[in-house]
Parts: structure tokens; C-alpha cells; sequence
């Protein structure tokens, strides 16, 4: 508080304390029984965990397919946002309200819909057994359960983007002579870029941390379609708490990361709505 | 002078986005229901008003809305000081605040279970005094807010700095106090925004799956929330079941988006004027 500057708005000391405390009990305390207690096992425990031959291939399961989910996202997500933007057509609004469904559905929901429907003895499961094609308890259900939680942060990243660079560069370009192509590449692509890749971030970043519409559909095989998020699950189910917290941990790092990735586009993508506003 | 996509671009674009809703979104939600009735409505009937289907609603519902009393409070403090103050770490807490929306909810179930669970300090004094937060209902509670944490801020927090200082300020001067400026000033502004983002985080309460089952210990009839319950059934191959039950979180998760774009249409009717 000796760092606040002096403000004639009262009630700073309240508001402050009671936002601080409940913020402690909820996340900072939790997260702090976290690092002490990881800092009880030693270097070299952690890294025996991390490195099982279990734990590494759900790392695999799960960075593959959300990249692969997220991929997909970033594709259909520059198309809904370009068509949602662009274009006026009957039932636009309609789909455009469409696109937060992924957030207002239970994942638990969401998960045995996509499970039962996917399935071999399912509508859609049954449909692409004819041609051999597994989608339950394979990669591929996986990245489909990813798809449907992934569906509005690149669509919602993009949108606000898209809809200040309408027209005056789109005109210049076209005036100056360049194809209807070449002047989304040239001048629409490179002001969406960022947002694209923030959208994209955000999406693999739920992705990799995705538990409830993942699980029914992944059928949880260890080494093969194990999820990280359900190897502490399962880990925890031991009561082998270390080996918990160090998958954990390693996530969370990895969570870190992306977001930082995110952080850096997100910033330049809000640079390009503010400057062209 | 717009120039328009050709239309045959148009119409494959507008059919891609169409195809891929209706496969992505719609099919697993209607399919929910369908599936739900396909018995007939008397096994609907039966699942739904089943006595450990009754206990998760009940249980869902005051899980809900305990989270959402915190988050409010929260929310509104913290908006407040977010926008209405400057000191340092600022953006430190600003970031703490978003935190939650990166963790994976079973790491958010995770670090509940170590603070309060078996191996924790905390664990032989909550044991004295009979208090249960593992595997009990008030860590169902707790990993819901922690989950559901920075909705109901981060829909204020850009309206607030949108408004700036000026009017609460010369509310201020005038002699105003800090609740009177906040009932008469600041809350008429982010009305919308705030009921937002407790639409918001009704849902996200309503529908959590990782944290509370990492929390709950999956005590039928006792610990189990909706979406934990619909798990146990589908488990149990109770597919009209777990359908049953789910239809009905389908069919708030409708009427969530509903009231959203409702409520996302006003404010910002009211401020992007």
C-alpha cells in the first residue's frame, strides 16, 4: 500500500483487503502448498518421474493432438471469422451466437455426446467404420473432443482484427492492381497474424490442459491414448502424491510457456485494433 | 464502395462455417437430447427425478451459487481497485487474477487436495475441529471458485477504465462515500457487463468436471455434483441416463447463451456508441 499514488476516491484500504484475502485463499495459498511441496522431492526423484516411459508418452498424446486440434481451430477459425465479418447472410447472427457454446456446455456433457456419437456402434462412429476409420479411443477422437473446446478462441481472436482493417488498404491494393488473392495475403494476412497466432496460443494452451470432454472419448490406454491431464488423475487415484506434482508442475510450465507466446502476439494483435481505430 | 468476394467464394465459405457448426456444435448437442428421450419420456421421467439424480441438482445448485456469491464479492472489489486506484504491482495482480483460466483443472483440483489434504500441516488442525474439505463438499466449492475466479472482473474491469476516474472523482469531492459513489455512479455503467459475468461464471460453476472430481471422492448421493453423476452413469452403461441428466445442462447451456448475447448486445450498444 506505501506504493499508491493519492487518489480522492475513498474506500481504497477496504476494497483492497478484501480483495487481496480472498485472492490468498483461493489462489495464492494453493498455489504455494504446490511449490512446497514439490520442493520437498529431490532433482533427482522429479526427474525419474518426468521421464517414465508412461508419463513421456501421454506428454506426446497430449502435445500432438492438441497441436493437431489447435491447427484445425486456427483453419476453420480464419474462415467462420472471415464469413462472420465479411459477409451478411440469414441465420449470421444465429451462428455467430453459436460459436461460445464450447464454453456454456459441460466438458462431462460435451465428452459423452462425442463419445457415444463417435463410438463403432454410434450414428457417426458407425458411419466411418464402413471405411475402416476408427474415431473413439484413438488420436483422432482425441483431436475431435480438442476441436470442440478449441472452436472459439481463434474466431473470437480474429473478429475484432477483422473488422477494422475492412476496406481503405483492401481498395489501395486492388486500385494499385493486385489480385483478389495476393491482397488478402499481402495486406489482410499480415494485420490478422497476430491474432491468429494469440487465438491459436490460447486454444493449444485449453487444449493441453482439456480433461472432462477428452476422457470419455480417449479411451485411456496408458502409452497410447493417455492424456497428461488424466495421468495425474490416475496418479492422484494412487495417492501418489509426488508423482502428481511433478506431471503437474511440468504442465504448468508448459502452460507458461505458451501463454508467455501468447502474451507477445496478443499484445501486437490489440496494437493493430487500436492503431487502425 | 465495398468490393464483394465473388459469390461462388461466398457461398463455399458461408457453407464451410455452416457445415462445420452444424457437425461440431449442433450434432453432440442435439444428440443429447435425443438420445435422452429415445426411451420414451417416462424413462426421461425416471432418470431425472431418480433420488441420487435429485441429490446432484441440489447439490449442483448450491455449489453454483456459493461460487458465485464469492466470485461477486470478489469481482466487485477487485474491479474496483483495478480501475478506480493506481499502486504498485498492479499488473502483478492483475495477472494472479487471470491465473486460473491456464491451470488445468485437475491441476486446480491437485492443489486443493495438497493444501488440505492428508500430507498438509493444515491437515491434523482442519481434522481437530471436524472439518472435511477433501472428498467433502466444501472443496467441491472451493475448486469451483477457484476455477470460475476471474470471470466476473475481467467483464467490469474494461468497462470501469473505459469510464475513467472523472465522475467518481468529483462524486469524491462533493463529499460522496466510497458505497455511495459505487451504488450511484460506478454500478449503473457496468450493469450489463457484470450480470455478463455472472452468467458467465454460473456456467462455468455449473459445468466444472476436472477440479471437483479430483475433490469429490465420488461419494454417491452425497459428493456428486451433475456433470460427476453423469459420469458415473455413463460408466455404468446408463446411457439414458447420463443423457437424461445431461439434457438438462444442455438445455441451461442454451439458455446461457441466450441471455449472453442478450446481455454482450447491450453493453456494448451502451459503450461502443
Amino acid at each position: 500500500m506505501s506504493g499508491k499514488t493519492k487518489s480522492v476516491i475513498p474506500g481504497f484500504g477496504l476494497s483492497f483487503g478484501i480483495s487481496m484475502t480472498i485472492l490468498s485463499l483461493i489462489v495464492v495459498i494453493p498455489l504455494c502448498s504446490l511449490v512446497v511441496y514439490s520442493s520437498q522431492l529431490s532433482m533427482a526423484d522429479f526427474w525419474e518421474i518426468i521421464t517414465r516411459p508412461r508419463v513421456l508418452a501421454s506428454y506426446k498424446v497430449s502435445l500432438t493432438t492438441s497441436f493437431i486440434a489447435s491447427i484445425i481451430n486456427a483453419v476453420m477459425g480464419l474462415i467462420m471469422a472471415w464469413v462472420l465479418v465479411r459477409y451478411e447472410f440469414p441465420g449470421k447472427r444465429i451462428l455467430d451466437g453459436m460459436i461460445e457454446l464450447p464454453f456454456a456446455l459441460p466438458t462431462a456433457v460435451a465428452g459423452i455426446s462425442l463419445a457415444h456419437l463417435t463410438v463403432s456402434s454410434g450414428p457417426v462412429g458407425a458411419l466411418f467404420a464402413n471405411f475402416g476409420i476408427d474415431i473413439a479411443y484413438t488420436y483422432t477422437g482425441i483431436t475431435v473432443a480438442m476441436v470442440f473446446v478449441g472452436i472459439p478462441f481463434v474466431v473470437r481472436s480474429i473478429q475484432p482484427v477483422l473488422e477494422k482493417v475492412e476496406g481503405e488498404y483492401e481498395e489501395a491494393a486492388f486500385i494499385m492492381g493486385a489480385g483478389r488473392f495476393e491482397t488478402f495475403r499481402r495486406v489482410v494476412f499480415p494485420e490478422i497474424r497476430p491474432a491468429l497466432i494469440a487465438g491459436f496460443t490460447m486454444a493449444f494452451a485449453r487444449c493441453l490442459g482439456e480433461y472432462g470432454s477428452v476422457v470419455f472419448i480417449a479411451g485411456n490406454k496408458p502409452y497410447e491414448t493417455e492424456i497428461a491431464p488424466l495421468m495425474i488423475m490416475s496418479e492422484l487415484q494412487e495417492f501418489d502424491y509426488p508423482a502428481a506434482t511433478s506431471v503437474a508442475l511440468t504442465m504448468l510450465l508448459m502452460a507458461f510457456v505458451i501463454l508467455f507466446v501468447n502474451a507477445v502476439f496478443q499484445s501486437r494483435a490489440s496494437a493493430i485494433v487500436g492503431g487502425i481505430r | 464502395m465495398k468490393r464483394e468476394d465473388p459469390a461462388i467464394v461466398k457461398g463455399t465459405l458461408i457453407g464451410i462455417t455452416t457445415a462445420f457448426l452444424a457437425v461440431m456444435l449442433v450434432l453432440p448437442l442435439v444428440y443429447v437430447v435425443y438420445t435422452a428421450f429415445r426411451s420414451g419420456l417416462e424413462g426421461f421421467l425416471a432418470a431425472v427425478t431418480d433420488k441420487y439424480a435429485l441429490h446432484s441438482i441440489y447439490l449442483t445448485v448450491i455449489v453454483t451459487l456459493m461460487a458465485v456469491a464469492v466470485n461477486i464479492v470478489f469481482g466487485l472489489y477487485t474491479a474496483w481497485v483495478l480501475t478506480k486506484f493506481s499502486f504498485r504491482g498492479k499488473r502483478f495482480l492483475s495477472a494472479l487474477i487471470d491465473l486460473p483460466l491456464t491451470v488445468s483443472p485437475i491441476i486446480a483440483g491437485l492443489i486443493f487436495v495438497l493444501t488440505f489434504g492428508r500430507q498438509s500441516f493444515l491437515y491434523p488442525y482442519l481434522n481437530e475441529l471436524g472439518i472435511k474439505v477433501i472428498f467433502a463438499v466444501p472443496g467441491i466449492v472451493l475448486a469451483t471458485v477457484f476455477v470460475t475466479f476471474p470471470f466476473i472482473s475481467r467483464e467490469i474491469v474494461p468497462v470501469l477504465n473505459a469510464q475513467g476516474r472523472d465522475e467518481d472523482e468529483a462524486a469524491a469531492l462533493m463529499g460522496a462515500g466510497a458505497f455511495q459513489i459505487f451504488r450511484e455512479i460506478t454500478f449503473p455503467h457496468i450493469k450489463w457487463a457484470f450480470l455478463y459475468g455472472v452468467v458467465l461464471c454460473s456456467a462455468r460453476a455449473m459445468g466444472e468436471f476436472g477440479a471437483v472430481s479430483v475433490l469429490s471422492g465420488h461419494l454417491r448421493g452425497k459428493t456428486n455434483t451433475m456433470p460427476l453423476y453423469i459420469e458415473i452413469l455413463y460408466q455404468g452403461y446408463d446411457f439414458t441416463g447420463a443423457f437424461a441428466v445431461s439434457s438438462i445442462l444442455v438445455v441451461m447451456a442454451i439458455l446461457i447463451l441466450i441471455a449472453r448475447n442478450i446481455l454482450e448486445h447491450r453493453s456494448k450498444s451502451r459503450y461502443l456508441r
